[in-house]
């Protein structure tokens, strides 16, 4: 296939030819002096994001301070052919923040002022290093919050949360990052400032803002962003039920949505998540239960009244052996905490594990749960599950040892076997957590060669010489094509080592 | 491959070589929307359709040239339907159309516009490639975002050939209250409002009243109508209502004068550019008449952009339909164009002039 020379990378993985010495004399003119990492002891923090099994020391490591410092380092960048990958709390579980080799990692940690409140628009101005909730506790003293919330909201940072299209336990109802953010301020690799969206609630020509949202930074580079903020609702409450079995509580989650009922939240545990919950956190859950759903109301107080006794009856006639409605505040939050802290309580109980973001049609629930325990017996790893239920968005952790020759391998052919069920039962590889690295082979699953090709000639309308974060996101069509190769004899037996041999 | 699209790509290919464009047309209900149609028409409503419809799934999948009201009736059996309020303008609207122009009705305030709910489409571009991106589940992060990518993109990225869309609930009970309001005092209470938890779907001022619809549970909404008081108006002349505006049928849009949309955010002040009509918390602005260049500047200066909404070919060719982009912007909107249709073959002018 021949190809225009823009989309160079998109053929085969390319490597950068860069004179190092240059390159930190250029970047120590505009930045300040902490402001440039170059020895390894002060690069090694960087080395990775939340997708720890994947570490890489970059080249070097940008800390710039402000919209100008940024704008500085990319016309270097460009002007030197060097990629640049942006990082902001690194909490990403795909890799997208993985540091280039080659490449300039820059850090928009300092870039964390909140600019503006504003209360009557109900807007807020935020530069990428804003945390999540740091938004929510501006907002709070006006009734008002940042509505999406990713479990790890106390820590990642808004430029991040539009990187990667960020989700949380709240979009069935809330949307995605997508759906509130206004306004994306940033900087094309040239270093051009440039605004996708405005504070108005949409803009002329494409909708270029909504292919900003789970860029994953390949697009341009973010310098501030406005939110929308949302009127807190007066009351929310959450309701769990028990399961003695995950098929029911899959078919009741089904069922909660022909009824007509849009739950502010849906959420599923099976017994290993809330075993490993339980004892961390002491969240109230049943031990005993094979499964547990939380199902959360919110609005006027008279809505969720309506609400809760709408959602208690569709659960009791699931067959739910148990059902709890919080009575305060305090005991909503400890209900979540449970949930929220999953991640967190699953690392305690494993040495390492690899968290899954398929999503599928929420009808396949049941048939996807039961192939994810025949998988943990075929690969002999243990694996817990958490579901964002009313989305259908799964997150298996597979559990595993680094330590342990192997494991790792069969932990990711493991995974890799849930995408490629996902994308069979008509869902996607990736919900909310993105491609990065960590997904980038199994992209073939999921797209033609001709939808890749388009990918890569997206990228290459923002970045034709391919500089912002290389090698995430979309694979080469060179990889694509030995994915597809491999696979393909692998599915006819041609080929049968163990995908972790 | 079906073998209408198969026909289609030969003519994509085939126009592509001769360099004479495609003018897509669907249900031709939109046509007055964006620049003039250039190249030889191109009807695409034949393809059409509900390829699958999983209510439990909140997600409905239809071929492009399905009809709005088929499509309608289909969600309303189960309770169920396009909660932005796509307008219609005219019986003939179908899905693509929908997509390729982005107007969403009354209720976007509240829910979102036709883009919030889009998951997935299956394009044809300007290669002959059928390509399909997102898909029928809420969260795909996945590639990029083409399937929004391609909501308002006019029919110039490509055709589309089939849309999933998130589908809601019908709404259970709702009710519309007036008020005596001037302009500013109209849009000062529109934000005050839209900032506590009020079931507010959606706004409309004009001519000294504010007219609100409050929807949701029937406890809440009776709530909301004690707590903003009010006057109520009967539920079919709320029903008439707020359909006269999503379907620019009320008097305000009478005649042929120009007609300008103005997007701003929901906080500027009142214009003072003429007769007014104000909907979506004070988000959305349209006007009768006036100076494009003064129109313009004043969507500028306030944070938003003027759209020429409906208006001769003259006025159109003068002012622009669109406002004009900032430099990088422009060339970032050239190099889609040229990655999805190097050959300007789909609807060339129709968004800006020589995309």
């Amino acid at each position: 296939m021949k190809m225009e020379g823009p989309l160079e990378g998109a053929i085969v993985e390319r490597s950068f030819a860069v004179d190092r010495p240059t390159l930190i004399r250029r970047l120590r003119a505009v930045l300040p002096a902490q402001g440039l990492l170059a020895e390894e002891e002060d690069m090694r923090p960087y080395d990775c994001d939340g997708l720890t099994a994947y570490r890489q020391l970059p080249l070097l490591v940008a800390l710039p301070e402000n919209e100008s410092q940024v704008q500085a380092i990319l016309r270097i960048c460009h002007q030197l052919r060097v990629p640049v990958v942006p990082r902001g709390a690194a909490t990403g579980l795909s890799g997208g923040a993985t540091p280039h080799a080659d490449g300039v990692l820059v850090s928009l940690a300092k870039l964390k002022r909140i600019i503006t409140v504003d209360p009557l628009s109900r807007t807020a101005v935020v530069q990428p290093g804003v945390r999540n909730l740091a938004v929510s506790e501006a907002a709070a003293p006006y009734g008002l919050y940042y509505a999406p919330d990713p479990s790890s909201q106390i820590a990642c940072t808004i430029g991040g949360n539009v990187a990667e299209n960020s989700g949380g336990v709240h979009c069935l109802k809330y949307g995605l990052t997508v759906h509130n953010v206004l306004c994306v301020r940033g900087l094309t690799i040239e270093g051009e400032v440039v605004e996708f969206g405005n504070a108005a609630l949409d803009a002329p020509g494409y909708d270029l803002l909504a292919l900003l949202n789970g860029s994953e930074g390949l697009l341009a580079m973010i310098t501030e962003v406005t939110v929308r903020l949302t009127p807190k609702p007066e009351l929310a409450q959450v309701v769990i039920a028990s399961f003695d079995d995950i098929r029911k509580a899959g078919d009741a989650v089904a069922s909660i949505i022909a009824a007509g009922i849009i739950p502010a939240g849906l959420e599923m545990m099976d017994q290993k998540a809330i075993h490993a919950v339980e004892p961390y956190v002491n969240a109230g859950y049943d031990m005993s239960a094979q499964a547990i759903l939380l199902c959360e109301s919110d609005g006027t107080p008279e809505e969720v009244a309506e609400e809760i006794a709408r959602m208690t009856e569709v659960l009791a006639d699931s067959g739910a052996a148990g059902i709890r409605v919080s009575q305060n505040e305090a005991e909503r939050l400890k209900f979540w905490a449970g949930r929220k802290a999953a991640f967190p309580a699953v690392g305690r109980v494993t040495p390492d594990y690899l968290c899954m973001d398929g999503t599928i049609p929420r009808k396949r629930l049941a048939e996807m749960l039961t192939a994810i325990a025949e998988l943990s017996l075929k690969y002999g790893l243990r694996c817990a599950n958490v579901f964002h239920a009313g989305d259908g968005n799964l997150h298996p952790l597979i559990m595993y040892d680094a330590n342990q020759p192997g494991e790792f391998d069969r932990a990711a052919a493991f995974g890799a076997e849930i995408l490629q069920l996902s994308v069979r039962f008509g869902g996607t590889i990736t919900g909310e957590h993105g491609v990065g690295l960590e997904k980038i082979d199994v992209m073939a699953e999921q797209f033609t060669q001709a939808e890749i090709a388009a990918f890569h000639r997206i990228k290459a309308a923002f970045d034709e010489h391919g500089l912002l974060n290389p090698g995430k996101g979309v694979p080469t069509l060179a990889r694509c094509r030995e994915y597809t190769l491999a696979r393909g004899h692998a599915a006819a037996g041609t080929v049968r080592s163990s995908p972790g041999g | 491959m079906d073998t209408l699209i198969e026909a289609w790509a030969g003519r994509i290919v085939d126009a592509a070589r001769s360099g004479c464009p495609l003018a897509i047309r669907g249900g031709g209900s939109k046509t007055f929307y964006g620049g003039p149609e250039e190249g030889e028409p191109f009807a695409v409503g034949a393809y059409s359709g509900i390829v699958a419809y999983e209510p439990t799934e909140l997600v409905v999948t239809a071929r492009a040239g399905t009809p709005l009201v088929e499509l309608a009736a289909v969600l309303a059996e189960k309770g169920q339907w396009l909660a932005f309020e796509p307008p219609y303008y005219a019986p003939s609207a179908t899905v693509g159309g929908m997509l390729a122009c982005a107007l969403s009705g009354p209720r976007r305030q509240a829910v979102g516009a036709v883009r919030d709910f889009v998951l997935g489409v299956k394009v044809l571009n300007g290669l002959g490639d059928v390509l399909s991106f997102g898909g029928q589940v809420m969260k795909n992060v996945a590639g990029y975002d083409v399937s929004r990518l391609m909501a308002g993109s006019l029919g110039t990225l490509g055709i589309v050939l089939e849309v999933s869309l998130k589908v809601l609930p019908l709404p259970v009970s709702e009710k519309s209250v007036r008020f005596a309001l001037d302009e500013a005092t109209a849009l000062t209470k529109l934000n005050q409002w839209g900032g506590r938890p009020l079931p507010i779907s959606a706004s409309a001022w004009h001519d000294g009243v504010l007219t609100l619809r409050l929807t949701g549970a029937a406890a809440a909404v009776a709530a909301a109508q004690r707590a903003l008081a009010g006057e109520a108006l009967a539920d079919a002349d709320g029903e008439v209502f707020w359909h006269s505006l999503r379907e620019q049928t009320h008097v305000f849009f009478a005649g042929d004068a120009p007609l300008w949309r103005l997007s701003l955010p929901s906080v500027a002040p009142a214009q003072a550019l003429g007769s007014t009509l104000i909907e979506w918390g004070g988000a959305q602005r349209w006007l009768r008449n006036g100076d494009s260049r003064v129109i313009r500047a004043a969507a500028a200066k306030a944070g938003g952009h003027a759209t020429l909404f409906r208006g001769d070919a003259a006025l159109k060719a003068s002012a622009g339909v669109f406002q004009p982009l900032s430099a990088p912007l422009a060339r970032i909107h050239r190099n889609l164009k040229q990655a999805f249709d190097p050959q300007g073959v789909f609807n060339p002018g129709r968004m800006y002039p020589g995309l």
